[in-house]
């Protein structure tokens, strides 16, 4: 027996673009802050959530599994069951997943599932032959064992590595994500002023976003402990234009390459909640849904086209509940890339990919850009991993709402190879 | 798991129900040891009474008689070791010789305790302060508990250690960190104990029976004192030392109004280095002590504290305060609950205020909570709340908007509504009677005041005023509540100015006529300041904020006329033009860093006069006697009481009540007839005088 599940609210922290050095909050600091508004404004007590659940990539070591450390910070109580989740970029998807297949089976009835990143955060590395130096010489018994093992010491050993840097190539390919978008956006052919026109729009929209006063409902003004406050997603470029954009030049495949830190997403702090309870916890506690949680999907791909998970996932979702592209109103398609996000728009076009790899028919069709990322993305906002797959969520909950759309999906291209996908119907 | 919470502490053998001492229980374990655990008889925590001393001699006796291979001592009380001698036992000394034959009995116990011939081990938790520090000085060894805290507070009741712990804690620990700690009263934790050597080990609750076995057979790596505590308990080192001591004193309190520190480095100086003769000379300065006005004042300020703490009452049921309004005193009043572990929500329109207030909150915690985690909490605890959702739950709102009744009638108007049952509606106001504020209100009864003072975290008193028609079930709540978040509570009648501004306004308006006579503000504030005040009526005022105190001004002479000192002119126009005080770095002073710049110019010769100090502080009396007169406030100990810890009045003087007392009300009475004469009418002694003994 399945159960309905239904997201009645959610909110999320400003994401605040990585400059330099670690910025104001670590994961569970965003968490907390816009999680204490969110649980204030709720009819119930913090304490009657069955469980926590949080999506996170690059936890810190001060905050091992940080949906416990933040159910504490927010006061949850001390009985509060909470588990972090990881599968990469998908992470604060995964949370909502989770907690849906939760409630669906009957076994909770609410659940605050989320997604947590401060990538400002990530950590140096040492190189691993370092590290090894360290712990011989940190073993050497007797002072001659270890003034011999001390002086096996390279200065290579001290020269730390970004984590962040490690964190975004593909183990198995040793393609950096930006490759990828470069390998799928030649197989299909995605141009340079495509990619940098469609940046240009992801920016346009979000500043809309922002003066029409649409993210209100939606962000919660960050306070930090030195007098500082945040209550704007401050990657904004209103502007950025797609002739300015072509003057940057490409980050990963130089000098050739068509993606520029101006058309991928940037690299961002921030963390999001959203609340899902069942029919028994709606009328319990006096809730009001936004929107119902009707059908999840994760697929997988080679790693070094990771970009076009979206593609395969959706598709997936689309073919069980008998819907097509067009019927899906509005769509939040995490932009990781301009161009992987092309890319994946050209895939359901293209009808030999569509025949071979997703089974279908024919060519899918053309997805109308006016129903996709209606008010920008990653590429404007930022993208902190382990959040944006529950920011796409409860964005797309707020946009169908202000819409006055029904249905939509919001997929995300997962870094090794997958998608993942959510089919969201507001009530 | 409140459950498991009995097995806590580590105790030894149960000892039997009814064993032969009162306040203190012995046993012995499998090993020979005997534990003797101090828990005082109908009381939380243990204090050291004469009794308990002679009960303690008694035990003494007992080991010696039949020795133990070693000896625990600690409490059974979960709130701590010993908090100190019991304070009562100090009260209405006014006869040197038998305070110092008292003392001297105390003594003997002590120095027979020390003298036991096996092993003896202080283990101690929680607070260990005077003279529970000095009875744990005595044992051969110390184990501290994590959760401890040593401290000598003597110096809080103008006195310094008496029971050996000026010679047994400058031996043990260098006199360089040990002096310090015993002259500013200071607590330290058990880690900084362990590097002082004070102790010889910390350790959890879970390892003190094995902790106890080591100790007693000497396989505890003691702390030894250091060379260098030798080298400086030498003649010559003691004289420098004792210098630098007395020069660091004076800048804390002059030696007329405080002069148990400088009896203390005297003491420190003369004897250092000969144990038996500092021992004896402590006796004879601590009892010399005792009997001054400023000891025995000061003791009457600590039951006057204790006498506030009981009107607060407990069993207190907010959990969850929400504070409208996050400028200097809204802020300030949040983050001192959210650190008293409170749930708080903090409305504000902008979210300018609110990050200065986190902001203020931060550095705050960093001071008094010290531990990362526990201001990390304390932040967490402080929820900054834009749209005002904590109206619904909290139990208790605290309204500290500017003081403009149509704005404050507002406010309430948009959240009564909101409120849930049985929730107190508090304001911060300070000049507006809560008579006008409740007039627009659906449930007038849940209004009532909560008037805090400027800095909140340092101004212990908290005014908690009723109107006539307040349920007294919400004030009874109330008064809780300000006990829960350790400040103290004046129950007052809704006046203007209640009791602390009314007699604090004319202190300062005083002040502001005397500049107007072209006295420098820095010989006014030296005036306050001979008398014993911490702070002068100038600086007062920029502190608190030029535009508040025009207000309040406003206020009491519209409603109590000439008996204020008229406003000058140039204040209106100070405050017109933005120059506040503290908050805008400029009023009467300029203020850097939260500092006012007092440096003046003048010659040091320019000495404030007796008068000037009258015309400031007798005003004070003078309102306190108008106050108790009117009903205001029931008593004249709390008047006193809420005038120190409201506004910082020299304690030493035990409160502007009991200094009218001391000097004699006939010769006050004359003095404000004098000043009336010369001054004006504002000095007309109140008619309360007549009543008042």
């Amino acid at each position: 027996m399945a159960r309905p599940v239904f997201i009645v609210d959610g909110s999320r922290t400003p994401f605040l673009k990585a400059r330099s050095g670690p910025g104001p909050f670590t994961p569970v600091d965003l968490a907390v802050q816009c999680g204490r508004p969110l649980l204030a404004r709720q009819p119930f007590a913090p304490s009657a959530f069955d469980q926590v659940i949080l999506g996170c990539v690059n936890v810190i070591a001060d905050e091992m599994n940080p949906a416990r450390v933040a159910a504490l910070r927010l006061g949850m109580g001390e009985k509060m069951v909470a588990f972090t989740v990881q599968i990469n970029c998908g992470s604060g998807m995964q949370s909502i997943d989770t907690g849906y297949r939760y409630i669906r089976e009957g076994l909770s009835d609410l659940i605050l599932a989320g997604g947590a990143e401060a990538l400002s955060h990530a950590p140096l590395v040492w190189p691993q032959q370092g590290v090894r130096w360290f712990a011989g010489l940190a073993g050497a018994k007797g002072i001659g064992a270890r003034v011999m093992a001390a002086l096996k010491v390279k200065p290579s050993y001290f020269k730390p590595i970004i984590g962040l840097e490690r964190g975004l190539t593909d183990p198995i390919t040793e393609l950096n994500m930006g490759q990828t978008a470069e390998v799928v956006g030649h197989l299909f052919g995605i141009t340079r002023a495509q990619s940098d026109a469609y940046a240009a729009e992801s920016h346009k929209r979000l500043a809309k976003a922002q003066s029409q006063g649409w993210l209100k409902d939606e962000v919660e003004t960050a306070f930090a402990r030195d007098g500082k406050f945040y209550d704007h997603d401050d990657g904004v470029r209103p502007d950025s234009t797609p002739e300015s954009l072509a003057k940057l030049k490409p980050v990963f495949e130089r000098p050739w390459g068509k993606v520029t830190a101006g058309n991928s997403s940037q690299i961002t702090d921030g963390a999001s909640w959203v609340i899902l309870a069942s029919e028994e916890a709606v009328a319990k506690h006096g809730l009001t849904p936004k929107a119902a949680i009707l059908d999840s999907q994760w697929s997988a791909l080679d790693p070094g086209i990771m970009g076009l998970g979206p593609v395969l996932s959706a598709t997936e979702l689309l073919k069980r509940n008998e819907l097509t592209l067009g019927d899906i109103e509005t769509w939040e398609l995490n932009e990781a890339f301009a161009t992987q996000v092309l890319g994946c728009l050209a895939a359901w076009n293209d009808e030999k990919f569509c025949k071979e790899i997703l089974g279908l028919d024919g060519a899918a069709g053309e997805l109308d850009q006016t129903r996709l990322n209606v008010d920008g993305g990653a590429i404007s906002l930022g993208h902190p991993v382990g959040c944006s797959g529950n920011r796409i969520v409860l964005h797309l909950v707020n946009a169908m709402k202000r819409l006055g759309t029904r249905r939509g999906i919001a997929t995300e291209c997962i870094g090794g190879g997958q998608g993942g996908a959510m089919l969201i119907e507001t009530v | 798991m409140n459950v498991l919470g009995d097995r806590v502490l580590e105790l030894g053998p149960k000892p039997d129900a009814d064993g032969p001492y009162k306040d203190l229980r012995l046993t012995r374990d499998g090993d020979g040891v005997a534990w003797l655990l101090f828990d005082r008889e109908g009381t939380s925590a243990n204090t050291l009474s004469a009794d308990l001393i002679e009960e303690l001699d008694k035990v003494l006796a007992e080991l010696e008689a039949q020795r133990p291979t070693g000896l625990v001592i600690r409490s059974a009380k979960k709130t701590g070791f010993i908090a100190g001698a019991d304070v009562n036992a100090f009260r209405a000394a006014t006869d040197v010789a038998a305070v110092e034959a008292e003392i001297g009995r105390a003594h003997a116990v002590i120095d027979r305790l020390e003298a036991l011939r096996i092993p003896s081990v202080a283990v101690v938790h929680g607070f260990c302060l005077g003279g529970g520090l000095e009875v744990a000085l005595a044992c051969l060894m110390r184990i501290a508990i994590e959760d401890a805290r040593f401290g000598f507070p003597e110096g809080m009741l103008g006195l310094h250690p008496g029971l050996g712990g000026t010679v047994r804690f400058t031996q043990l620990v260098n006199p360089m960190q040990a002096m310090p700690l015993m002259l500013t009263g200071k607590t330290i934790d058990a880690r900084r104990a362990k590097s002082l050597g004070l102790v010889d080990v910390v350790t959890q609750e879970r390892h003190v029976r094995n902790a106890v076995k080591d100790a007693v057979s000497g396989r505890l790596k003691r702390a030894r004192p250091g060379l260098l505590n030798n080298l400086l308990s030498l003649g010559f080192a003691r004289g420098f030392l004792a210098g630098r001591m007395r020069s660091e004193a004076a800048k804390a309190a002059r030696e007329e109004h405080y002069p148990a520190p400088y009896a203390l480095i005297d003491l420190w100086e003369k004897h250092g280095g000969d144990r038996r003769a500092m021992l004896n000379a402590e006796k004879a300065s601590f009892a010399r002590l005792m009997v001054t006005s400023t000891a025995q004042n000061l003791i009457r300020v600590f039951f006057l504290r204790e006498q506030m703490k009981k009107l607060a009452g407990s069993g207190n049921k907010i959990e969850h305060v929400h504070v409208i309004g996050a400028g200097a005193m809204g802020g300030d009043i949040a983050a001192w609950c959210a650190g008293q572990d409170l749930r708080v929500t903090l409305a504000d329109m902008k979210p300018e205020p609110i990050a200065s207030a986190i902001k203020r909150a931060a550095e705050l915690y960093g001071k008094i909570l010290r531990k990362r985690t526990a201001v990390r909490d304390a932040l967490d605890r402080l929820m900054p709340d834009m749209q005002a959702e904590g109206v619904r739950n909290a139990d208790l709102i605290i309204e500290a908007v500017p003081e403009k009744l149509e704005l404050k009638q507002k406010v309430y108007a948009g959240i009564e509504p909101k409120m849930k049952p049985g929730a107190i509606l508090a304001t911060n106001t300070s000049s507006i009677p809560l008579q006008d504020l409740r007039t627009t209100l659906q449930k007038p009864e849940r209004l009532l005041g909560l008037h805090f003072f400027n800095p909140v975290s340092r101004l212990q008193l908290v005014e908690v005023v009723s109107h006539d028609g307040t349920d007294a079930q919400l004030l009874k709540e109330a008064l809780a509540f300000v006990g829960a978040i350790d400040r103290l509570p004046l129950p007052v009648k809704s006046s203007p100015g209640f009791l602390v501004n009314r007699a604090l306004t004319p202190y300062m308006l005083e002040a502001m006529l005397m500049l107007d006579e072209k006295i420098d503000k820095t010989v006014i504030d030296a005036a306050a300041k001979k008398f014993g005040m911490p702070m002068g009526p100038i600086e007062l005022a920029d502190q608190v904020g030029l535009d508040i105190c025009l207000d309040v001004g406003d206020m009491l002479r519209s409603k109590f006329g000439d008996a204020l000192p008229p406003t000058p002119a140039w204040l209106r126009d100070k405050v017109a033009r933005g120059e506040l005080g503290r908050k805008t770095g400029k009023g009467l002073y300029t203020w850097k860093g939260g500092k006012a710049d007092t440096s003046s110019g003048l010659p040091a010769t320019s000495e404030p006069s007796a008068e000037m100090i009258d015309r400031l502080i007798l005003p004070m009396s003078n309102v306190c006697v108008a106050c108790l007169r009117e009903g205001i406030v029931d008593n004249a100990d709390v008047v006193d009481g809420a005038v120190i810890f409201g506004t910082g009045y020299a304690p030493f003087r035990g409160g502007p009540l009991h200094y009218a007392r001391t000097r004699g009300v006939e010769n006050i009475v004359s003095t404000l007839r004098a000043l009336t004469e010369k001054f004006g009418g504002r000095f007309t002694p109140d008619a309360g005088w007549e009543s008042f003994k």
